[in-house]
């Protein structure tokens, strides 16, 4: 009872949310050193004018994959590590409304960005050589450019079928993350009691499930006109590529806030936990992030404002992309609120929470900056848009992140991760990221263009440039030293209590790492902050250390894996114009979810 | 089937699968919004026939229509039989669901079959794009459907579905209505509004 079950096969079925968070974790930890490998191989390009690192066939399949493997296959699944990790542990269950579905959605995410990634290897397939093949239209992938005519390649058939991989993933984890939120919640846990991460996650929860099916059918449109002759972008067939913009950031603004939400939820759980104050403004901060749940629907056509979609559309989308910076800017306040006063104690996790707001601060003023359609004119597509993009995707989630992986490290663990080393990785990333993005700003407003695999040195940009590069390698210098801390914090760190840092949510009642069951008796709670002393309550009692009787666990399943599998095989089907391969993935898919169905497993 | 979960108490008072499927139909209104969006916009743009009014076959596909809307009355009938536990009628109401169902889509492969003989394909104009695209997305969902009523259906054959999975009945229906419901919003802007 008491022993987790060892081994690779313990591991292949697992359903245990712990684990599956794990194994998110670990995997996109993955896909983010690739992606910034990647990083560098496009700044070491654009180090010097006129650079000669790459080819521009290699450079497009560079910033491609960079931002693909960044937003699909980095961020949403490490934002989904602590999904699975800690949102059980915060509202008091034993496990997900769904644990096989849950590790369903890893399998597909996994399969998916693996999928993705074979591009760089498999030209030979194709009569191409390796870094061939590899997608390179973009990562949002704009149509017409997309369409057979202009790349012939299967290099945009690898993105938009990978793409639709994913989206199955991120929508199956969707439904059980809502239903267990909503549903699984120990007695007491009231809605306005919820962890702020949790409420984040919730409100991601519904911009995932309802975002990812219009990106699903803009490239179904794509996959038809690809595969099948049709004419979704085509213009002379009276289309407009236009159409998949608006499907595209219909979903892709939203998106942003799948992004950002998360990490704004870490840090409202970070700041009070090290200023030892409650939340400031608890309600107003969890009022504003559904507010930005329902205007991330609002906003799409800033991101095409350069289209020309005319007066009344530039200024309404003008508007409402000024107003969604009010919900955000309450937020900052209330951060900094809370830290006013507080008895703060400056730990690794708390430097990253901080950096955090002052990061996401610049990003937002850029992002602001975009919202005036004739200034956006002249900012559309150069590096004044990545400088944005980097200030609110780095600076604000990926610092979240890493304020959160700091915070969780000893419950997801068990050892605490080496604060020296945390703060050399935080101050270097932190160096790095201004040295890498901030000069952007200024090369993007002198008028380089964006996805250029060259530049001139008479553009008066080259000592930006070289800065900015310089700034990348200094963020995976500390990457480098997070990589070394993780490492030497395997046999070196110190072990963590049930609470080494006085938190206030359920989490931190039960041992790190959590036993199987998480909690040996489910907790009853009477408060927003129940493992705190506030006026009108004094904490409640951890859970026994031991089970007072036997907890039923579930056992592993086998066909969550094999049903995912069938999704990638079923896309080598058109990849390969082998029609009999989308049977063996249909059959492969089918034959997981009956067995599935009707196998014995108990919840 | 997961028939522990109905068990448990939830924090909503709602069945943990019948409140997946919710959020799951909220997901799928997005879909078809955005493939009947589609259709919306690109109505009229196509710049060679066949044109929708040449084509469409109004009273065939009231029948279809018609077909489908049984069905779902003969799904209500299906899950009200096997709350009473009366598994005989269940079992005649299941699979009338799923043959209504297969009826429909009989209906459609043979307008398929007939437009494409009368020259209209996905890759004749946007009108055979959004059409085969809208129609078919709806169709490999009823196919689902029917897929799941045999399912259950031979399950109930089995003796293995009774009054206790009323709730896996109850889903399956909440399923069928919506697909059901889609259709009318397609025939109504697809055939009617031309």
């Amino acid at each position: 009872m008491s022993d987790a079950p060892k081994g690779l096969k313990s591991w292949l079925t697992t359903t245990d949310h712990k684990r599956i968070g794990l194994l998110y974790f670990w995997t996109a930890l993955s896909f983010f050193l690739i992606g910034g490998l990647e990083a560098l191989l496009i700044r070491a390009q654009l180090a010097q004018p006129d650079g000669h690192v790459v080819s521009a066939e290699t450079y497009n399949q560079l910033f491609t994959m960079h931002g693909t493997t960044m937003v699909f296959l980095a961020l949403m699944p490490l934002s989904a590590s602590f999904f699975n990790y800690i949102v059980p542990l915060q509202i008091g269950a034993r496990d997900v409304a769904f644990p096989r579905l849950n590790a369903f959605s890893y399998w597909v995410f996994l399969l998916g960005g693996l999928f993705l990634n074979a591009s760089w290897l498999v030209g030979p397939l194709f009569h191409a050589g390796m870094l061939n093949v590899a997608p390179d239209g973009g990562w949002f992938g704009y149509a017409n450019l997309t369409e057979r005519q202009y790349s012939p390649g299967p290099n945009i058939d690898f993105w938009l079928l990978g793409l639709q991989i994913l989206g199955i993933s991120s929508l199956a984890a969707g439904f059980n993350f809502i239903v267990t939120i909503l549903n699984l919640r120990a007695p007491g846990m009231k809605l306005m009691r919820l962890p702020t991460f949790t409420w984040m996650t919730l409100v991601t929860q519904f911009l995932i499930i309802t975002a990812f099916p219009v990106i699903t059918v803009g490239l179904v449109f794509l996959m038809f006109d690809r595969f099948f002759g049709a004419h979704f972008y085509v213009h002379e067939a009276g289309a407009t590529p236009i159409l998949w913009q608006h499907l595209f950031w219909l979903f892709g603004h939203p998106e942003v806030y799948i992004l950002i939400l998360p990490a704004m939820g870490i840090v409202s759980d970070v700041l009070p936990t090290f200023a030892r104050k409650p939340l400031f403004g608890y309600t107003v901060v969890v009022y504003s992030g559904i507010l930005i749940g329902f205007m991330g629907w609002g906003v799409w056509s800033h991101h095409m404002f350069s289209v020309g979609l005319g007066p009344i559309a530039d200024s309404v989308f003008a508007a409402t992309t000024m107003l969604i910076a009010v919900p955000t800017g309450v937020k900052i306040f209330n951060w900094i609120a809370t830290l006013w006063g507080g008895a703060i104690r400056g730990t690794t996790a708390l430097h990253f929470a901080v950096g955090f707001i002052a990061m996401f601060i610049i990003g937002g003023l850029s992002g602001v900056t975009h919202a005036s359609p004739p200034a956006d004119l002249q900012q559309t597509d150069t590096y004044y848009v990545v400088a944005h993009i980097h200030y609110v995707l780095f600076g604000g989630t990926i610092l979240g992140l890493f304020a959160g992986i700091y915070y969780w490290w000893p419950k997801m663990t068990g050892r605490l991760l080496s604060e020296p080393l945390g703060k050399w990785h935080f101050w270097l990333q932190f160096l790095g990221m201004n040295l890498a993005f901030f000069p952007m700003h200024f090369i993007g407003l002198l008028g380089m263009p964006r996805r250029i695999y060259t530049y001139s040195a008479d553009l008066g940009v080259s000592d930006l440039n070289l800065v900015s590069t310089v700034g990348a390698f200094l963020i995976a210098v500390a990457m480098l030293v997070f990589l070394y801390n993780i490492w030497r914090t395997r046999r070196h760190g110190q072990p963590a209590s049930n609470d080494p840092w006085g938190g206030a949510s359920l989490e931190w009642s039960i041992p790190s790492p959590p036993p199987v069951y998480n909690f040996s008796v489910i907790p009853t709670v009477t408060s927003r902050l129940p493992r705190w002393t506030t006026e009108h309550h004094g904490p409640m009692n951890d859970p026994p250390a031991v089970p007072p009787g036997p907890i039923h666990v579930p056992g592993g399943s086998w066909w969550p894996l094999v049903a995912a599998f069938g999704l990638p095989v079923m896309a080598l089907a058109p990849l390969t114009h082998t029609l009999w391969v989308v049977f063996v993935g249909a059959a492969l898919l089918l034959v997981g979810i009956y067995r599935w169905a009707f196998e014995p497993f108990e919840v | 089937m997961t028939h522990a979960a109905t068990a448990h108490r939830t924090s909503m008072g709602l069945d943990n699968r019948k409140m997946a499927f919710w959020a799951f139909i909220g997901s799928e209104c997005l879909l078809f919004g955005s493939l009947i969006s589609t259709y919306l916009v690109y109505k009229g743009r196509s710049v060679v026939g066949p044109y929708p009014h040449e084509i469409l076959n109004i009273p065939f596909t009231s029948v279809s229509t018609f077909d489908l809307l049984m069905s779902s009355l003969m799904m209500v009938l299906a899950l009200a039989a096997v709350q009473r536990g009366d598994m005989k009628w269940g079992k005649i109401w299941l699979f009338s669901t799923a043959l209504l169902g297969l009826v429909f889509l009989g209906g459609q492969v043979i307008e398929f079959t007939e437009f494409v003989h009368k020259g209209l394909t996905m890759s004749t104009n946007l009108f055979g794009c959004t059409f085969f695209v809208l129609t078919g997305t709806h169709g490999a969902h009823v196919a689902v459907g029917v897929l799941w009523l045999l399912t259950l259906w031979v399950r109930a054959l089995q003796g293995k579905l009774g009054p206790a999975n009323a709730m896996t009945v109850e889903i399956t229906g909440l399923y069928w209505h919506f697909v059901d419901v889609v259709w009318i919003i397609i025939f109504t802007v697809v055939y009617l509004i031309q």
